[in-house]
């Protein structure tokens, strides 16, 4: 037993039952249901603003983009444009498909040894999953984000019902009286979710070299977010909520007029909740990258350092005192002692 | 190097978009739909499964009505009250619709509340509403 994961897990499973005991037993939909996500949403934004703008005050006085391709230099040597960006268009380029893309991720190598017959061989292997499976969780979490807008909107934007039309476009449908999978129509982004993020779970697990720099924090947003897709896929699917009461639930909160529905279950609170822990943590933790990748050094930088001087721009007068001037000070001495002098004295 | 303005301009975009449900429709009232029970359902006082039940689990009721008609060629349903039901969503009194009247008054309330589009009446006609 790893005791990073162990202890990543009980904390999810904690605030599963926290939620649920507050609510269940303790009656405290008001708390779970209203003042919660209010703090939440209101530390979320400002958390991440502090944090944005601390990475704003450091300084970075030189340039570090990293260079993936040849820089531009002689007009007959090909210069790789968006690999080793001398404008800032190419930058912005770099940075567009850095951000829908995730290129850097897609260059992802594995290094491995091999026995061979003259001896041990090392290998660097083109390793995609990562990249295909990074791409799978982040996009279906987005269409899983907008899709609940229309919970947010009322009428429900025209966009975010093209979206689930296309979201629901594998019909999958398996009904018998004692289980039926399929209505209210399935959404493929939340199993791919679930599918994703199982997956970016089972990499730390499985592989002992990621096993081995993986810390509690790695686990617990992976846990969270697989038990936040894992309780929307039960109350859709298989347990059921009072998705009008829902709709009424967060349409109060975004009108600021809130309001509690009574036949709402605990279990869409547990989800309401760990979202809510979602939206806390967020600013705090790793997942701070998402705002982060806007403004790394590396990426967003030109490469134009050859072609142009770059001056610190805080850099103070420094007072100098130049060899002129110096042999100014000593000239006399300087011939007497027999050294050679620039300029001759008069 | 000196972007500070443009992460500002970032941090604001980002501050509005999350926020954008709550500047939207801020002070707005809230109209939580209410499907109207017709005449006749109110005076019959009961459905094929008590409310709650029918309000999570309509939708899978029909599916299983659907497959068993028209595999099995059952149709009638029991409900656990003893009453019999005709199978169907839109043949006779004694169907869905033979109670509730109204899909625009009763279905669609909800189903555009939430954003829901069944897909019964790409198949099924849908009953005559009363002017």
């Amino acid at each position: 037993m790893n005791v990073h994961y162990l202890f990543s897990l009980i904390a999810v499973v904690a605030l599963c039952l926290i939620a649920f005991v507050g609510v269940e037993w303790l009656g405290l939909q008001a708390l779970f249901g209203v003042v919660l996500p209010y703090a939440a949403v209101l530390t979320f934004v400002v958390a991440f603003w502090y944090r944005v703008w601390s990475w704003a005050r450091s300084p970075v006085p030189f340039r570090i983009p990293t260079t993936c391709g040849q820089q531009k230099s002689l007009p007959w040597i090909n210069a790789a444009k968006i690999d080793n960006p001398t404008t800032t268009g190419a930058v912005i380029v770099r940075m567009l498909l850095e951000i829908f893309c995730f290129r850097s991720l897609f260059r992802n190598t594995h290094m491995s040894f091999h026995e061979t017959g003259t001896g041990v061989r090392i290998t660097y292997r083109w390793e995609i999953w990562l990249w295909v499976f990074a791409m799978a969780f982040h996009y279906s979490f987005l269409v899983v984000l907008l899709r609940h807008m229309r919970f947010f909107f009322e009428p429900v934007p025209m966009v975010i019902q093209l979206l689930e039309n296309l979201d629901s476009f594998f019909r999958i449908e398996w009904m018998s009286s004692v289980v039926g999978i399929g209505l209210p129509g399935v959404f493929v982004s939340g199993l791919v979710l679930l599918a994703a993020v199982t997956f970016l779970f089972l990499r730390r697990l499985l592989s002992p070299k990621i096993r081995y720099i993986s810390l509690a924090a790695d686990y617990f947003p992976l846990f969270l977010i697989m038990a936040i897709a894992l309780t929307g896929i039960m109350m859709r699917y298989f347990l059921k909520t009072d998705i009008v009461g829902v709709k009424s639930l967060v349409w109060g909160l975004v009108t600021l007029q809130p309001a509690l529905p009574e036949t709402v279950g605990s279990l869409f609170y547990v989800h309401l909740f760990l979202v809510t822990v979602l939206l806390v943590y967020f600013p705090f933790s790793k997942l701070m990258h998402m705002g982060g990748v806007f403004l790394s050094p590396t990426r967003n930088l030109t490469t134009d350092t050859r072609a142009r001087r770059h001056v610190n721009p805080w850099n103070y007068p420094v007072k100098v005192h130049t060899y002129e001037e110096y042999e100014d000070d000593f000239r006399e001495k300087m011939i007497d002692a027999g050294l050679p002098v620039e300029k001759e004295q008069e | 190097m000196n972007d500070k303005k443009w992460i500002i301009a970032g941090l604001l975009l980002f501050t509005v978009v999350v926020l954008s449900p709550v500047l939207w429709n801020a002070f707005k009232t809230p109209t939580p739909p209410e499907p109207v029970l017709s005449a006749k359902a109110k005076a019959a006082g009961y459905c094929v499964l008590a409310k709650d039940q029918m309000k999570a689990g309509h939708m899978q009721i029909l599916d299983v009505w659907r497959d068993a008609v028209v595999r099995q060629g059952e149709r009638v349903y029991k409900s656990t009250n003893g009453k019999e039901f005709n199978m169907s969503l839109s043949s006779g009194e004694n169907s869905c619709i033979g109670c509730h009247t109204s899909k625009v008054e009763f279905c669609d309330k909800c189903h555009n509340y939430t954003s829901v589009r069944p897909y019964c009446w790409d198949c099924h006609n849908a009953p005559k509403e009363a002017m």
